[in-house]
């Protein structure tokens, strides 16, 4: 058995289960990776059935073993709690699934800074280990331990509960859960210095959301954040051309899209459409579907889809990428006219695609000072050499 | 149960309302006041004269010294707090967000020490 993999795929769901069986996170991963550990001797001469399950109880012995030996306040707590368990509790405790839910929202409580919440979801979550975060978000380990550690004693300090938000709650709480998730997402899939692509955090996403969607198999916009998320990823392979340079949509091989995730992706968004009960993240699912059905983009959907989500999130960035759709159904200049308003100060892609659309018009000089203004924004070497590169084609 | 300090901050800086906007405001705090009472969640409530008032009191070697005006000169000051009684932070920002639109202020949420971090 590769215990490797057994530790990817059960080290969340056990930390969470013991989150609940000890009350505490930090004494929760203590116990895991006792278990971890021991597991490394036994399961060499015999594996168990069910390795989450015997995770679980192993790593429950280990903290009342552990708490006894131990005299402190917190240990007296926390034995306490284990004593206090309910009595239908069996002894062989598996990872029970609701405590993922659980543990999801207490990543992502709205009262811990954004950066906490990601870093604390992959951690407690995806099962990544701090060095791994620190690769994937370009910033120093010490910066991401002390993170996951303050935010560990925020909530356990400032009393963050470790439940499912109660309806009236939800939606919000929901939100702060599906945003995480996408900007872990984005992080990967474009990253803000280095590599463009960084697939651990896009794969960790998607698997993520993969779980949410089914632990929560009733909130469309879930399974909208999931056909997205896989819609997105599919068009990986063709992405980025041999020498590691930016692709558009429009250019891309589309015999390199992943059929599989495209056909996942487009079944997602068939039931959510079924379902009548439109989000942010399920219009943008299916603006991807569209971009993903049939040899091209049938525009006038995407534009249509894309005044749907401008209404219901009436933000810049979604007016920005609707005017990439104007332009492809009504032309350039009334594409031009639509972004000429917008406020996104320091965005690269607003000068990128003005640049694009005076290109279009034939007003080359303009477009050649607004691809200017685009490379001076742009955060990575691959965005920035796609620029320079159509900058050069002007002059 | 944990204990939240639910503290207003105000901008000194700011122009003080009217008469009335003011009568409307307590009329709204006081509501919320009422609500916490019934739901059992009340400790205390207070609101503070300005910080043209304040007097810090620092020790020194076996004496103290007193100055003028509050810990820091600066336009957000405390205005006044209430002390709630509830389960999880969830419950006491509930609260927080009743009591900063019943306000218009910022709230700051600030569990009690009950020494059960103490290692």
């Amino acid at each position: 058995m590769d215990l490797d993999s057994v530790y990817r795929a059960e080290y969340g769901r056990c930390v969470a289960t013991l989150t609940r069986v000890l009350g505490d996170i930090g004494l929760a991963e203590e116990a895991v990776q006792d278990a971890f550990a021991v597991a490394v001797q036994k399961w060499a001469e015999a594996p168990p059935a069910n390795p989450g399950a015997w995770i679980v109880t192993t790593a429950r012995n280990r903290a009342i073993d552990r708490l006894r030996r131990e005299s402190t306040r917190e240990a007296r707590h926390a034995q306490a709690l284990l004593l206090r368990q309910p009595d239908d509790e069996p002894t062989e405790v598996g990872p029970v699934r609701d405590d993922q839910l659980r543990m999801i929202f207490t990543c992502c409580h709205p009262a811990l800074s954004p950066l906490a919440r990601s870093a604390l979801t992959l951690r407690l979550l995806g099962g990544l280990e701090v060095p791994e975060i620190a690769r994937a978000y370009l910033v120093p380990e010490a910066t991401v331990s002390q993170r996951i550690v303050r935010a560990k004693k925020k909530i356990r300090d400032a009393g963050i509960p470790y439940r499912v938000p109660n309806a009236a709650e939800l939606p919000d709480r929901l939100g702060s859960v599906l945003t995480v998730l996408y900007l872990v997402f984005n992080e990967g899939y474009t990253s803000t210095s280095g590599d463009l692509l960084r697939t651990d955090l896009c794969l960790e996403a998607v698997r993520l959301a993969r779980a949410l969607a089914d632990l929560m198999p009733d909130e469309p916009e879930v399974h909208g954040l999931l056909a997205l998320l896989l819609l997105t990823e599919a068009r990986r392979p063709a992405r980025v051309g041999p020498s590691g340079e930016l692709v558009v949509l429009a250019e891309q091989d589309r015999s390199l899209w992943n059929r599989e995730l495209i056909d996942e992706g487009h079944e997602l968004v068939r039931r959510c459409l079924r379902r009548a009960q439109p989000g942010p993240y399920q219009l943008q699912a299916a603006i991807n579907a569209v971009h993903t059905d049939g040899p091209a983009t049938d525009w006038a959907q995407v534009l249509a889809l894309y005044d749907q989500l401008l209404a219901h999130t009436p933000t810049p960035i979604v007016a920005l990428n609707r005017a990439v759709a104007v332009a492809e159904v009504h032309g350039p200049a009334p594409a031009l006219a639509a972004i000429d308003e917008l406020d996104l100060p320091g965005y690269h892609l607003l000068p990128a695609t003005r640049a694009d659309l005076l290109t279009r018009l034939g007003r080359l000089p303009d477009a050649v000072a607004a691809y200017d203004e685009a490379i001076a924004l742009a955060t990575n070497d691959t965005e920035r050499t796609f620029l320079r590169t159509r900058r050069a084609r002007l002059t | 149960m944990k204990q939240y300090l639910l503290a207003v901050q105000f901008d000194e800086s700011a122009p003080s309302p009217s008469e009335a906007d003011f009568q409307a405001q307590m009329a709204r705090t006081g509501k919320v006041t009422d609500e916490m009472k019934a739901a059992g969640s009340w400790v205390f409530v207070g609101g503070l004269l300005p910080s043209h008032a304040a007097t810090v009191v620092r020790p020194g070697a076996g004496t103290t010294t007193m100055t003028d005006g509050p810990f820091a000169e600066t336009k957000e000051q405390l205005g006044g707090f209430w002390v709630i009684r509830c389960d999880d932070l969830d419950q006491a920002l509930t609260w927080a967000e009743k009591c900063a639109l019943a306000c218009g202020e910022p709230i700051e949420v600030r569990p009690f020490d009950d020494g059960s971090d103490r290692r």
